[in-house]
């Protein structure tokens, strides 16, 4: 029987168990927006088709499964750029599908024209521009394989409206054959043995954990492994869940806004276990600096990350979770007691804190937060101070619950990422916190928040202020303030109200709890605006240049603030 | 250090530019880069003369391989291999020196493709030494336009691309 390639498609995301997707639709997507309408799976429309690509996103990091979403050609193309680099950078799984202008017309500049797949070459892990209408089938099978397998990334698939439109004969495909795409998933046994034996030597280990252990599902693995030898886990912001902060062993997060302790650490030890990271320079500052006196082992399904940054002492490609395993068996049971002394000694000398006082402060406002949703919210954060005091403050429990732009750093990536969330786990307390001037780049997503029900709570910390780059300037452009302050800024509990949804304000101190509490508990899609001095400061802070042991750390000056 | 990476890609639109936009994108360094269909229409085969210190080779491998349209890569700069290169160069000449020219060109192999008043263009194969070396001598009469293919290489023995005897 004949059916449309479009058809084909949807037919294709329906056997990858594909149940939502996120898009805008455009004339050269037609066909398959067309198609969508005799299929089960939940269209959700988006207002900007970045919201779409960063749903898709947090769609894939709650759900583990790839996110999908879908655009039309040129401008509906160009507007997912942001967010398959967002995607990439953080090796998120996300399935792309852009229309594009027909067959006839590629290469003429035709209106709505855009080069999409030599725009994204850089910035995804694989992508296709379709010229048959008979390798649809496959090429869905094959996109899905790329991006959930391996290091996982985004996969893009252009479609000539006219190829989606032709009718084929649809033969599924059931395996995919790809000569040139052949991951490795088992660590070299010789390899293991090494790095078994720099262990077991070892007297000062810490272990460093990214994004990579959440995305192999390796969790109870590094949990396992961390206590059978007694060895401190410091982790990235992508890091952060992979172990619970609550734990003795847990060092927070390490690098340029991490925590003291943990770059003390790093810098004192004499092995670095690097699990699922990439040995980025947010985490290593100066490098030449980094871990000077550590042998390190690096474990990384991604080969080409290995030797990237640092020279390695034992360099072990594959999934952490069976690598893990394989460790943990042949590792003999160990403790550091002067070490974990040491670091004890470290926590209570230099933990993470903030001033103090009376005045409303943001790092309090987190805190209060991880203690009234009992540290297991998911929490998305945009990109400025408040995504440091999230990372800083909150003290994650569980994988999967800490969702932000680690790589890009991407602005207005907080709240489209919360909507994919809550989307993929609709029982989930979602939070997003974000600040005024992320927000602002992703706000027109509240009617899609409103359409799809999301009880949401977006925590938002006004500071009429990028207050994240008002303090660079602080630092390294002698206080000259340029371009950081908003002073046309809307009420943004207002705001809320006039979609609908709720709208909150904390002013004071005393209001935090109980308007918390408020939100927290009244099932809806609630703004929550919180006052903030611009002059915050995110500390510690590893200036430029600079080793992770030569923080800048609170009590910083009378006020604890810049002026 | 100059190596020679012997590289099997899909045989598809795009390809080059990925390999292409790879380099390019991660500020490596292109000497020479030569592609063309192998003995199975649906695989190329690229020769890429690239320069770097071990690290930069290194991290050149492993972006390739990452690549899903590149089917096997190998090193071959430590192997014994053949390699060769076109080029067609065309230099100045007058009726006082073009006898000298044409004995270069014996020397070296080479043949005369084209012949006019003031100039002639000269084709040669050989190793990169053997080029340069012609190039170098041809130089004083006055090179006008020269153009290199860029070598190919093939491991020397019975060993075939997929490691086979
Ligand atoms: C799309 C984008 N543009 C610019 C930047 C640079 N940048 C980093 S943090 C920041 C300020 C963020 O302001 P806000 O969201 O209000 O957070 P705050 O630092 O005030 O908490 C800017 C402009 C960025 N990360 N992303």
């Amino acid at each position: 029987m004949g059916i449309t390639a479009a058809q084909a498609l949807v037919k294709g995301l329906e056997e990858e168990n594909v149940t939502k997707v996120f898009g805008y639709p455009g004339g050269a997507v037609l066909p398959i927006y067309d198609a969508l309408i005799d299929s089960d799976i939940q269209h959700v429309l988006v207002r900007h088709e970045q919201g779409a690509v960063h749903m898709a996103n947090g769609y894939a990091r709650i759900s583990g499964q790839p996110g999908v979403c879908i655009a039309t050609s040129g401008p509906g193309a160009t507007n997912l750029v942001t967010g398959i680099a967002t995607a990439y950078m953080d090796s998120v799984p996300v399935v792309i599908i852009t229309g594009q202008v027909a067959t006839s017309m590629v290469g003429t500049d035709a209106f709505q024209e855009v080069d999409i797949t030599g725009i994204t070459l850089p910035i995804t892990k694989h992508n296709y521009l379709v010229k048959r209408a008979k390798d649809i089938p496959r090429i869905i099978k094959e996109a899905f394989y790329i991006a959930r397998t391996g290091r996982p990334g985004p996969v893009l698939i252009d479609i000539p409206k006219d190829v989606a439109a032709s009718t084929i004969e649809y033969q599924p495909v059931e395996k995919v054959e790809l000569r040139g795409y052949k991951p490795n998933y088992k660590g070299h046994p010789q390899q293991i043995e090494r790095a078994v034996r720099l262990i077991n030597k070892s007297k000062k280990p810490v272990i460093y954990v990214g994004g990579g252990v959440i995305n192999s599902g390796a969790t109870e693995e590094l949990y396992e492994l961390a206590w059978k030898a007694q060895m401190p886990v410091t982790t990235t912001l992508m890091g952060l869940g992979s172990f619970p902060e609550d734990d003795r062993l847990s060092l927070h997060m390490l690098g340029l806004h991490g925590a003291p302790y943990a770059n003390y650490a790093v810098t004192n030890a004499d092995l670095l276990i690097g699990l699922g990271v990439r040995f980025d320079d947010r985490v290593t500052g100066a490098i030449e600096k980094f871990a000077p006196q550590a042998k390190i082992i690096h474990i990384d399904i991604d080969p080409a990350e290995i030797g990237k940054n640092v020279v390695v002492d034992v360099p072990i490609v594959g999934d952490l979770k069976l690598v893990l395993r394989d460790l943990i068996e042949k590792l003999e049971p160990q403790e550091h007691l002067e070490w974990l002394e040491q670091i004890e000694q470290w926590k209570q000398e230099h933990p993470l804190q903030y001033g103090n006082g009376d005045r409303l402060r943001p790092q309090y406002v987190i805190e209060k937060l991880g203690e009234l949703t009992n540290h297991r919210a998911v929490v998305t954060a945009d990109v400025g101070q408040h995504q440091m005091w999230a990372a800083q403050f909150y003290k994650f429990t569980r994988p999967r619950s800490f969702l932000t732009s680690g790589g890009l750093g991407t602005m207005g990536y907080g709240f489209p990422a919360a909507i994919g969330a809550q989307i993929a786990d609709p029982d989930a307390l979602v939070v997003t916190v974000t600040g005024d001037g992320s927000f602002q780049m992703a706000m027109q997503e509240m009617g899609t928040a409103v359409e799809q029900n999301l009880p949401i709570k977006v925590l938002l910390f006004n500071n009429n202020s990028l207050a994240l780059v008002r303090q660079l300037q602080h630092f390294y452009c002698d206080k000259r303030y340029t371009a950081v302050s908003f002073t046309g800024n809307p009420d943004f509990a207002k705001f809320a109200e006039c979609y609908g949804a709720v709208g909150l304000k904390i002013e004071t101190r005393d209001q935090v709890e109980p308007v918390l509490k408020e939100a927290l508990n009244n099932g809806r899609l609630t703004i929550i605006e919180v006052s903030i001095s611009e002059e915050e400061l995110v500390l510690p802070m590893v200036p430029n240049a600079r080793g992770l042991d030569e923080m800048v750390q609170f009590p910083f000056g009378e006020e604890d603030q810049c002026e | 250090m100059k190596h020679t990476l012997s590289v099997l890609v899909e045989n598809k639109p795009g390809v080059l530019t990925r390999i292409a936009g790879l380099f390019a994108r991660r500020g490596f360094n292109i000497k020479s880069l030569a592609v063309g269909e192998t003995e199975d229409p649906e695989v190329s085969r690229m020769t890429i003369v690239v320069d770097g210190d071990d690290r930069i080779i290194e991290q050149v491998t492993k972006q390739l391989n990452k690549l899903v349209d590149v089917i096997k890569l190998s090193d071959i700069t430590h192997d014994e291999f053949v390699d060769r290169e076109l080029v067609l160069i065309k230099v100045h000449c007058d009726a006082s020196n073009r006898s000298e020219i044409i004995q270069i060109v014996d020397v070296f192999r080479a043949r005369i493709v084209d012949m006019g008043r003031n100039s002639m263009i000269i084709e040669a194969t050989g190793d990169s030494g053997k080029i340069d070396a012609i190039e170098t001598s041809l130089r004083p009469f006055g090179i006008r336009e020269l153009v290199r293919t860029g070598k190919i290489a093939m491991v020397r023995g019975p060993k075939t691309r997929n490691g086979e005897a």
